[in-house]
């Protein structure tokens, strides 16, 4: 085989960014077929594969690039689906650079010209691409998607009935392992649709939703049960799962639904929405089109507060509804944001402005005349903010932000979106005697097996982690799935 | 899908149906509420439960026709079915150990005061309810009052209907006549529920208050419901809907209620112009 050693990616074909940042559509294009055999050819197969241990389901990579590279698509997507339930998802949505092509020889080895390595402005050699593992792996998940009709295995029943308490990626992977074991396996949803935060979270132009609704649709064929609507804590409970309902064992994938603020003043106004209300009018209610029913602010101006990817979203949704400045207002500087390169750097693309090291102190409410004369009384007309500058390293090994004194400044704005992470939703915790979490909030289990607390019931995803990525859910339910299968036989044993 | 069994129109703007829903039957105690969704592309509307019945597995409640999407449920009849209806959500309302309680409706309100008002004769309490309607023909539930109140007072706007005069004046009249209640409960606008808490708090008596903030998801994902309690941040979806009345920023409240207010003006309208052209 000859490798190909360009040190560069093929770059993703993309939306135009001023187009793209008025509608909803995907931005990524996707590779070709050309382009994927190409890249696919950059992989040098090495003897001891990094890429897989940056994995969190050790998806077998060189394999699979090379059944790319060899043109065989479906073969490549087969060896993928060993491994992993949602490849369609995890190729647009991993933060694949610190995870398999963080790992990845091509992108640690030195770019050379002549024979000489080239050389930087600092005089430190310029390091090379890793392969682009994420966009072969979407390539790959979305050839057999438009060109395979899959025939679902026959699939032998154990009889056996587990339940899984939400349709997020965790409870997905788990239910999916689960199936194909031969498990009568049933999900609950507690919304009216399934998918959990890659439907009310994820945008459409970042992950659309036929996608995750054909992985749904995937799962059912494998006869896995959807029951949506169900509030699992309120309308039936864990205990009345496992007594009244007969389930033998239980999934826990309910994720991290509660949003935080700030507790500074003004965050009562009007105008001022987390993250997560504001994505999921827009997400999961469709509050963009024309003719839903889902009301949402048209804001001229938003400032979005966080640096995750859940911010890069908020502040990409609000430029397609119209806001015509976004500033996504973050505590640390630019090495710190938690959120995928690729997403940053798509929202710089499209006009979003990066307000960094400055933190949000209060929130400025309308108050002049009163809400006759005006109508925006009561409404967000600004973000009070104060400069920061990085300390000393904190406990998570990142230097810890400090304010600046005296360096209040005023951003005038008529939206404020707090995007500052996630915690368990506590309605599990709070209805299920014998489940304990931590001080955060997080379900405690066991690491080998992620069982809970309480005997036959287990659980993974960000209900354990507290907000955390796709894939690593995606790890913990399959886990999961195996410690549920380990424990049932073992009590068909006795 | 949710089948609509029953169907009645209490006043003009004002129906009760009775949908099958046998889960929600099973669990729904007085104070809970459901999301509903009239079609597959409608908005997740809350509505307090105000009544089940168990062994039909069938929930009632009542709603006031107040926008596009409570115009839309408005037009569905016996038979039809709706896509979504979950519950029950939020919190029970807390009665134990109540011996003496004053129940206060107001308008709409009153079809969420009345489950409270029946649970509290069920567990032989002695039940003060007051009711108040802008006028004759808006009242509801009058029978039904009647049959669970000890006292029940009546109050209209324009006197069409028992006294003239808000609630706020007869419960302060009832207090200062020398009745002792171990908690009031008011359920109704806001501004109605701002001052019985003003009434109350002057006497010192305990009062809790039903809160109804906008809601998208009612599962306590989303943060939109949240209001001020003693200072501190509340979700109505998982936390309420009752509260201490003494500690409830109204002003807030209110505020936060009126945010979308244009938005849903506008969509009554169309919704109620498209109706009019199909009968056309």
């Amino acid at each position: 085989m000859n490798y190909n050693m360009r040190p560069t990616k093929n770059p993703m074909p993309c939306q135009d960014p001023k187009v793209r940042a008025r509608n909803f559509e995907e931005v990524t294009l996707g590779y070709t077929e050309e382009m994927a055999i190409d890249e696919a050819k950059r992989c040098m197969d090495c003897k001891v594969p990094n890429c897989i241990k940056g994995c969190p389901v050790n998806i077998h990579i060189p394999e699979f690039i090379k059944k790319v590279a060899e043109g065989e698509f479906e073969e490549a997507y087969q060896i993928i689906s060993l491994t992993s339930a949602l490849p369609a998802v995890c190729g647009r949505v991993c933060p694949q650079e610190s995870q398999c092509e963080g790992n990845c020889l091509r992108g640690k080895m030195p770019v050379r010209e002549n024979n000489k390595p080239v050389l930087d402005e600092n005089g430190k050699p310029v390091l090379g691409e890793s392969v682009a593992i994420g966009r072969l792996e979407r390539f790959v998940a979305d050839y057999h998607r438009n060109n395979i009709v899959s025939v679902p295995p026959k699939i032998k029943s154990n009889g056996h009935r587990v339940a899984v308490v939400g349709s997020g990626p965790s409870g997905l992977t788990c239910a999916g392992d689960l199936a194909k074991l031969g498990y009568d396996v049933t999900v609950f949803e507690a919304l009216h649709v399934e998918g959990g935060v890659l439907v009310y979270g994820i945008p459409e132009f970042r992950l659309p939703k036929k996608i995750v609704k054909e992985e749904v649709e995937g799962l059912k064929r494998l006869g896995v049960k959807f029951m949506t609507d169900m509030v699992i804590g309120r309308v039936i409970s864990i205990d009345e799962l496992l007594l009244a309902y007969k389930f033998e064992a239980i999934f826990i994938g309910t994720g991290a639904g509660l949003p935080r603020f700030m507790n500074i003043p003004g965050e009562n106004a009007k105008g001022v929405y987390s993250a997560n209300e504001f994505l999921t009018r827009i997400n999961l209610m469709k509050a963009y089109k024309d003719d839903s029913h889902t009301p949402i602010d048209h804001p001229k101006a938003v400032a979005v507060v966080g640096g995750g990817n859940v911010a890069m979203d908020a502040c990409r949704c609000a430029l397609r509804i119209g806001a015509e400045h976004v500033y996504c207002v973050y505590r640390r500087s630019r090495k710190e944001l938690p959120a995928r390169a690729e997403e940053v750097e798509h929202a710089e693309e499209e006009g979003v402005e990066f307000h960094l090291l400055e933190n949000p102190v209060e929130i400025i409410e309308d108050r002049e005349g009163n809400p006759k004369e005006n109508p925006n009384y009561g409404k967000v007309k600004g973000i009070k903010c104060i400069k920061m500058q990085l300390g000393e390293p904190d406990s998570s090994g990142r230097r810890r932000p400090e304010p600046v004194p005296d360096s209040e400044f005023v951003l005038d704005v008529d939206c404020v979106i707090m995007a500052l992470g996630t915690s368990p939703n506590p309605l599990i915790k709070d209805t299920t005697p014998g489940i304990e979490v931590n001080s955060h909030g997080c379900l405690i289990v066991n690491e080998s097996t992620n069982a809970t607390t309480k005997e036959g019931v287990y659980a993974g995803g960000d209900a354990v982690t507290g907000a955390a990525t796709v894939i690593l859910a995606m790890g913990a339910g399959k886990k999961a799935a195996k410690a549920i299968d380990e424990f049932i036989l073992k009590k068909e044993e006795k | 899908m949710f089948k609509i069994v029953k169907r009645e129109e209490l006043n003009p703007t004002v129906t009760r149906i009775e949908v099958v829903a046998p889960h929600v039957a099973n669990k729904a105690k007085p104070g809970q509420f459901i999301i509903l969704r009239v079609d597959q592309d409608g908005e997740r509307l809350p509505f307090t439960v105000a009544g089940v019945n168990k062994s039909e597995g069938t929930v009632e409640i009542i709603f006031q026709v107040v926008g596009s999407s409570t115009y839309l449920l408005n037009q569905l009849k016996v038979g039809d079915c709706l896509a979504d209806f979950v519950g029950p959500l939020g919190k029970p309302s807390e009665l134990e150990g109540l011996k003496k309680v004053a129940v206060i409706g107001g308008g709409a309100g009153c079809a969420i005061a009345l489950p409270i008002a029946q649970a509290l004769h069920n567990m032989k309490a002695d039940v003060t309810s007051i009711c108040g309607f802008r006028s004759n023909d808006l009242v509801i539930l009058e029978k039904e009052f009647t049959e669970c109140s000890n006292k029940f007072i009546k109050m209209s706007d324009d006197g069409s209907w028992g006294e003239k005069g808000l609630v706020t004046y007869a419960l302060k009249r009832e207090i200062i006549a020398g009745e002792k209640y171990d908690e009031v409960i008011a359920i109704g606008p806001l501004i109605m529920m701002k001052f019985v808490c003003e009434v109350t708090k002057e006497f010192n008596v305990k009062t809790v208050v039903s809160m109804n903030p906008v809601m998208i998801d009612g599962t306590g994902m989303c943060g939109c419901c949240r209001i001020s309690v003693g200072g501190k941040m509340r979700f109505a979806c998982v936390d309420g809907p009752d509260f201490d009345g003494h500690e409830v920023d109204f002003d807030s409240a209110m505020e936060r209620n009126t945010m979308y207010r244009e938005f849903e003006h506008k969509k009554y309208e169309e919704t109620c112009n498209l109706f009019k052209k199909e009968v056309e």
